[in-house]
């Protein structure tokens, strides 16, 4: 069965159900199985906190703020971070409000986009030196970049841009330039990670615009095109919200992190682990959630045997978001090929959870075979010290990890690495 | 227009490192109000504002992430220190009394469902006194409210977080109005 078609008759047996009810049933005020509200009026599934129950403990839940300002070097946690023995961290930037996606480019530029502010940044070191520069402003939530040949991707909430030979130009970088932009223009789930593939291929997800919703056509989905923005084709769909990506090494088959819904329950639904095997897979959302969950809500009348379940399960509301797979040498052996998740930590939870570093381990056959925390400690006593977002291995082998809560980068080393200076 | 010119003049004038934290701040409590409530249209009341919130719309301020030319020409120059320590001087500052007329209950009543249908109590608090970087909008000057979520409607005010961008997304003028009404007289 085509996935396409699964949720085309979906959407078609929901409003042959609901007319049917508004034919039948007028004048039964009592009447419980009322048709859902139309998206976009008060109450409706695209409202943020649809779905929030009314007890005080759900109340208090709100997503969590990161302070503006990035604090300052002496006010960084990575004293407080916990890692494996033999592993160290230290500050690599400083600085950097909102610190969001990471990129590496070919001449060892480190990229950083901003999810609420309006800029990219590119920290450059020169003779042991690091210097941090804003090479784009008032741009509108730029919280994608990805890097192939020279030229740097942008990825805006409704648009992707470049800036050729960026490498070269980074005192005087030049507006980027439009690469593509049709593309929704929710706020919901409308900010962008993107990656460049390796089919050379640019790809682009957009996000269900609501917390649990049937999203239209364009909406929950991984989009990939070609660099200048032509050739356009859906190869995800039911994807909630992937906020990171990346390829195994061996196979190219793509592995995304998607977060789970919000207040089905404090424990459940996981947010997913998924691998991409065949272009055009449906990964269930909004209709079965973690693979084995039919949801509260959509997935009645569905079963999740139509979807591609996840590959591994990331914790209740832990906010997997960017992840690589490690290729270097620095680190342990058991770490080759294994995956680095950043999970940027929970807030529709009580006791809240992530807020860490995942390591992922897989078996030859690409399957999951643990998930364990790897560099913890940004959670203490229930309150984030810090929040990582992404993840980039660098050439020497070393993990750089971004903070937007703190508005900082990290690096963490192996064995006995000489550390540059900060 | 005169007095504010003339205020940001006193505030550019003030060796920043010289003056002291009320010094630095009377041109701003000037309009602002000196006890929490302002008494000028449009000029929102700070008293008892969320020190973090304070602290976003200054930075935003700073940035021109929002744009009020008047408040970008205050914030301009400011340190993060500034930042911080005028947030944290007009958190505390006294909260703001709503208007001592008797209200109008059908007005009440249909605000009071908007707010249910929109679960304005999950960030604002059910007495809407905010928390952390969500903003107290209890006893807010009601002209500074409407105007606020007219322009969260028109896309003018783009907040930091996206949250208010959706939240008015599919509501209409008359529940602005009567939104405005409501909370500028909770108690």
């Amino acid at each position: 069965m085509k996935p396409q078609s699964v949720s085309a008759r979906a959407l078609l047996r929901a409003g042959t159900l609901a007319a049917a009810f508004a034919v039948a049933l007028p004048a039964m005020a009592q009447q419980p199985a009322a048709p859902l509200p139309k998206p976009g009026t008060p109450g409706a599934p695209n409202q943020p906190l649809y779905g929030r129950p009314d007890n005080e403990a759900a109340i208090k839940l709100a997503p969590v703020p990161a302070p503006p300002i990035a604090a300052s070097v002496d006010k960084l946690p990575v004293d407080k971070l916990k890692l494996p023995k033999g592993f160290n961290i230290e500050v690599y930037a400083s600085g950097i409000p909102d610190a969001r996606s990471l990129r590496l480019g070919d001449k060892g530029t480190v990229f950083v986009g901003n999810r609420l502010q309006d800029k990219v940044y590119a920290i450059t070191e020169k003779d042991g030196k690091r210097t941090v520069k804003v090479i784009a402003s008032g741009l509108y939530k730029p919280n994608g970049v990805a890097f192939h040949n020279g030229t740097l991707y942008i990825a805006e909430l409704s648009k992707i841009s470049k800036i050729e030979g960026i490498e070269d130009k980074l005192d005087n970088p030049p507006k980027p330039t439009l690469v593509y932009d049709n593309l929704p223009k929710d706020e919901a789930h409308g900010w962008k990670f993107i990656s460049i593939g390796p089919d050379n291929k640019l790809y682009v997800p957009v996000g269900q615009p609501c917390n649990a919703c049937i999203p239209s056509d364009a909406h929950g989905q991984i989009r990939r095109m070609n660099l200048d923005g032509s050739g356009v084709e859906v190869i995800a769909r039911g994807v909630r919200n992937t906020v990171g990506f990346d390829w195994h090494p061996v196979t190219k088959e793509l592995y995304f992190t998607d977060n789970g819904r919000d207040w089905l329950s404090e424990d459940l639904p996981n947010d997913e682990l998924n691998r991409l095997t065949k272009a055009g897979q449906h990964f269930g959302s909004p209709y079965c959630l973690q693979g084995n969950i039919p949801d509260s809500e959509f997935g009645w009348g569905r079963s999740c045997s139509e979807f591609v379940a996840p590959v591994g399960l990331m914790g209740p509301h832990a906010a997997a978001l960017g992840m690589r797979f490690y290729n270097g040498t620095m680190f342990p052996a058991e770490y080759r090929g294994a995956i680095l998740v950043a999970r940027h930590g929970s807030w529709n939870r009580s006791n809240k959870f992530g807020g860490d570093i995942a390591l992922v381990k897989l078996n030859k056959d690409g399957s999951v075979k643990s998930v364990e925390p790897f560099i913890t400690g940004f959670l203490v006593d229930n309150k984030y010290i810090g929040r990582p977002v992404d993840v980039q291995p660098m050439k020497d082998g070393s993990l750089l990890i971004s903070d937007d809560y703190d508005g900082a980068v990290y690096r963490v080393t192996y064995g006995n690495a000489k550390t540059a200076n900060r | 227009m005169r007095a504010i010119l003339a205020a940001i003049a006193i505030a550019a004038a003030l060796p920043a490192a010289a003056a002291t934290l009320e010094e630095r701040l009377a041109p701003c409590l000037s309009c602002h109000g000196e006890k929490g409530q302002s008494a000028n249209q449009d000029v929102p009341s700070l008293g008892a504002q969320q020190k973090d919130y304070v602290l976003v719309q200054l930075y935003m301020f700073r940035e021109k992430l929002r744009k009020v030319e008047l408040m970008n020409e205050m914030a301009k120059g400011l340190t993060d220190d500034d930042l911080r320590a005028f947030s944290e001087f007009i958190a505390k500052l006294p909260a703001p009394l709503p208007p001592a007329d008797a209200s109008d209950a059908a007005r009440v009543a249909r605000a009071q469902e908007i707010v249910g249908k929109n679960r304005c109590n999950s960030c604002h608090t059910s007495t809407f006194v905010g928390q952390d970087q969500i903003p107290r909008i209890a006893a807010q000057r009601e002209d500074y409210l409407l105007r606020s979520l007219r322009e969260y409607k028109s896309n003018e005010r783009r907040s930091y977080d996206p949250a208010m961008a959706s939240v008015v997304e599919p509501l209409k003028d008359e529940d602005f109005v009567d939104l405005a009404y409501y909370l500028a007289r909770v108690k």
